[in-house]
């Protein structure tokens, strides 16, 4: 056979965390021994976690899956015929017709997976620049009106129209204005911004561009945090590409918009994935949070007009201008229109992205695509948002996914980062992590943040202990309320969510260790005298 | 008196502040590259940059403590990070931090007294559908267990041998 057979292996940093590289040496090696001509793409993550690291081979029939490939099985599946598509119980058909996918509604991550991240020819064979294009075809103004129509907010956690911050930027004169993409993605469940960074970056870097057209931004940077080496590399490739390729300079497609993008790295502060925060880091400071107002949209980075939006805001922009804002607003209900990419994470059987229309309820996700814990033990608690996100008990999982429903329980979506917890959590432990880590993070700049935490982290250790438990409930409420109301920003503001609905849905793991113990021993006593 | 060797670092600093002179804000970026080159950042590099850059030395210092990935002195030979934040608890976390504390006798945030294995926390490394996640030397492993930790430590022990155990032949010998 002389056509070589195209074999993808992903180059995603899940991936490679367990075993992808050392499964495409072995492919490579093994194929060379059996004198097959054998071409290895390595592809971004299709997002099934689970089955990384996910072999998908091309055949007649698509592109068939074998998963998980452990690098000790690839000699092995080869002899079984994997480069024909042969069946093997790691043999998972045709990937692209698995229901946890094809159910899904692809947008920002429609060729995340799919692509070799870094081949300019696959981006554009696979739609991309279709919305720069038409961007540049009609007027800034026309740009920013089809983003306000089509609804998209703020996928960093916020929710904020992106429209409206847009106009706001492009309204603001001025001769230097900014294009800041947040890529901070601190929040743990979340990996989103990660995987399109590495799956698919040309497209964050299109949709930045479309923003600086329609800002009249003509500088942007991306803000990496530095726990995702691999998302630097590869962003870092696809800007220099993008550069010869003519996606960003000078003369952007020939249409005579500048712009042009720098990679800066954090440098493990988790606050400077709030706004102003990362902005001061970005100016070469501490990453303390700014007052508000000014809002950044007027007075930003160096104090100029700044657009600030998350990766996933900035990624949904090249699929709404290319195929109309009327096509994104038909997605989602009542005012989260498009789709948002949920993450499973924590203790989940079947882990990974999920980007769907709003509107799906929490307990479809956790239990239809993660199929409930990984420990196979019952679901207790689910955290939905990141680290200062709701934890939110098992029947509450009827909560559609979709930003005013889960306000109005008290909850929010965030960045969609969905965490499993099966019912060995000790929901007083999660509580006092939360203050734990609102410490360990705070930037220090307001009391309420800076102290409350340190306090907050006491307190609980006390109700525990059982010293004074209603006493210090109280107080723990009177503290939870004053960080809520008082702190700068969401850091200090948002910690009381974990840790009040902690204390709603499980009261029971609050009531003193001791105390619990001596009950549970009473218990294993009786259950041994019958 | 600046030792030989002192001055030679000033000097590079000097220089990596020239390869960033025309970088908004660069301060970030140039201490990642010294760190990078020297593995933490020294004390005398704080006066260097601020004179470099036109800052203050106490602008320079707060910079340099506020983020936790900037050292003050050199870290082991080798770096493990192990996560802590919700979604690695979940699958055990805290467990697998309990033995690694125990298994190389320090706690997080410290070096082994042989200069070995810096052991570290960390809060979130965006593996967390394949937890409990970690880094060796800036490498991402998922579903980490005692086991596979330990192996991973051997590998890296095996990759950079100290170098008391290299002979001039290139044979290492038993210490």
């Amino acid at each position: 056979m002389t056509t070589p057979v195209t074999v993808y292996v992903p180059r995603d940093s899940a991936a490679l965390s367990v075993g992808a590289d050392l499964v495409a040496a072995e492919l490579e090696r093994v194929a060379a021994q059996a004198g097959r001509s054998v071409r290895v793409v390595r592809n971004g993550s299709r997002g099934m976690l689970w089955l990384e690291p996910l072999v998908e081979v091309v055949t007649e029939r698509g592109r068939i899956g074998y998963g998980p490939v452990a690098p000790e099985r690839v000699g092995e599946l080869v002899a079984a015929g994997l480069f024909d598509g042969a069946d093997h119980e790691l043999c998972q058909g045709v990937v692209e017709e698995l229901p946890w996918l094809r159910n899904q509604t692809r947008l920002c991550f429609a060729r995340v997976g799919v692509i070799d991240p870094l081949s300019p020819e696959d981006y554009v064979a696979h739609g991309g620049l279709a919305g720069l294009r038409a961007a540049l075809a009609t007027s800034p103004a026309e740009v920013v009106a089809e983003v306000t129509e089509s609804g998209l907010r703020g996928r960093g956690g916020a929710g904020f129209p992106a429209g409206i911050k847009w106009k706001t930027v492009a309204d603001t004169p001025d001769t230097l204005k900014f294009v800041c993409c947040n890529a901070d993605e601190g929040d743990s469940g979340t990996f989103a911004d990660r995987m399109l960074m590495e799956g698919d970056p040309f497209t964050l870097i299109e949709g930045m561009t479309i923003a600086a057209y329609a800002v009249g931004a003509s500088e942007g940077y991306v803000y990496i945090r530095s726990e995702y080496p691999d998302a630097v590399r590869t962003m870092r490739r696809a800007i220099a590409i993008a550069r010869e390729q003519g996606w960003l300079g000078d003369d952007i497609l020939g249409s005579g918009l500048r712009f042009d993008l720098h990679v800066r790295v954090g440098a493990g502060a988790y606050i400077c994935g709030e706004e102003t925060a990362m902005l001061e880091s970005l100016e070469g400071k501490r990453g303390m949070v700014r007052a508000k107002p000014p809002i950044p949209a007027i007075s930003g980075l160096f104090g100029k007009p700044t657009v600030v939006n998350n990766v996933l805001t900035l990624a949904s922009v090249p699929a709404i201008l290319a195929d109309g804002a009327a096509a994104y607003q038909a997605l989602g209900v009542a005012r989260s229109r498009g789709t948002q990419v949920f993450q499973l994470a924590g203790n989940v059987a079947r882990g990974g992205v999920v980007e769907t229309a709003f509107g799906m309820t929490l307990g479809e996700l956790v239990h239809t695509y993660g199929g409930g814990t990984r420990s196979g033990r019952p679901v207790r608690a689910v955290q939905v948002g990141g680290p200062l996100g709701a934890y939110l008990p098992a029947d509450r999982l009827d909560l559609p996914l979709e930003y005013e429903a889960f306000a109005a329980a008290g909850a929010m979506l965030g960045h969609g980062g969905v965490v499993v917890f099966d019912d060995t959590v000790d929901m007083a432990a999660m509580a006092r992590f939360a203050m734990e880590f609102c410490a360990e993070e705070s930037c220090g700049k307001c009391t309420p943040c800076r102290v409350g935490a340190v306090r907050g982290v006491e307190t609980i250790d006390k109700i525990v202990a059982g010293q004074d438990p209603d006493g210090n409930l109280a107080l723990l409420n009177d503290l939870c309320e004053l960080m809520t109301e008082g702190s700068l920003c969401a850091m200090g503001g948002l910690t009381p969510m974990p840790v009040r609905s902690a204390l709603l849905h499980f009261p029971d793991d609050f009531t003193a260790r001791t105390e619990r113990r001596a009950e549970e021993s009473a218990g294993r006593f009786e259950e041994a005298k019958s | 008196m600046e030792s030989p060797g002192a001055a030679t670092r000033a000097d590079r600093v000097r220089a990596l502040v020239a390869a960033h002179r025309g970088d908004r804000g660069a301060l970030l970026p140039i201490l990642h590259r010294i760190q990078e080159e020297f593995g933490y950042i020294d004390a005398d590099d704080v006066p260097v940059l601020a004179a470099e850059l036109n800052i203050s030395r106490a602008d320079v210092h707060g910079v340099v403590t506020f983020y936790t990935d900037f050292r003050s002195e050199p870290a082991g030979r080798t770096v493990v990070r192990l996560c802590r934040a919700e979604a690695c608890q979940a699958v055990g976390a805290e467990r697998l931090i309990a033995y690694a504390e125990q298994s190389l006798g320090v706690a997080l945030g410290q070096t082994t007294p042989d200069g070995a294995v810096t052991l570290e926390q960390v809060f979130c490394l965006g593996n967390c559908a394949l937890g409990p996640s970690g880094q060796v030397d800036g490498q991402l492993h998922g579903r980490l267990t005692p086991a596979r930790l330990d192996a991973l430590l051997a590998a890296s022990r095996a990759a950079a041998p100290a170098a008391y155990e290299v002979t001039t032949s290139g044979k290492t010998v038993n210490s």
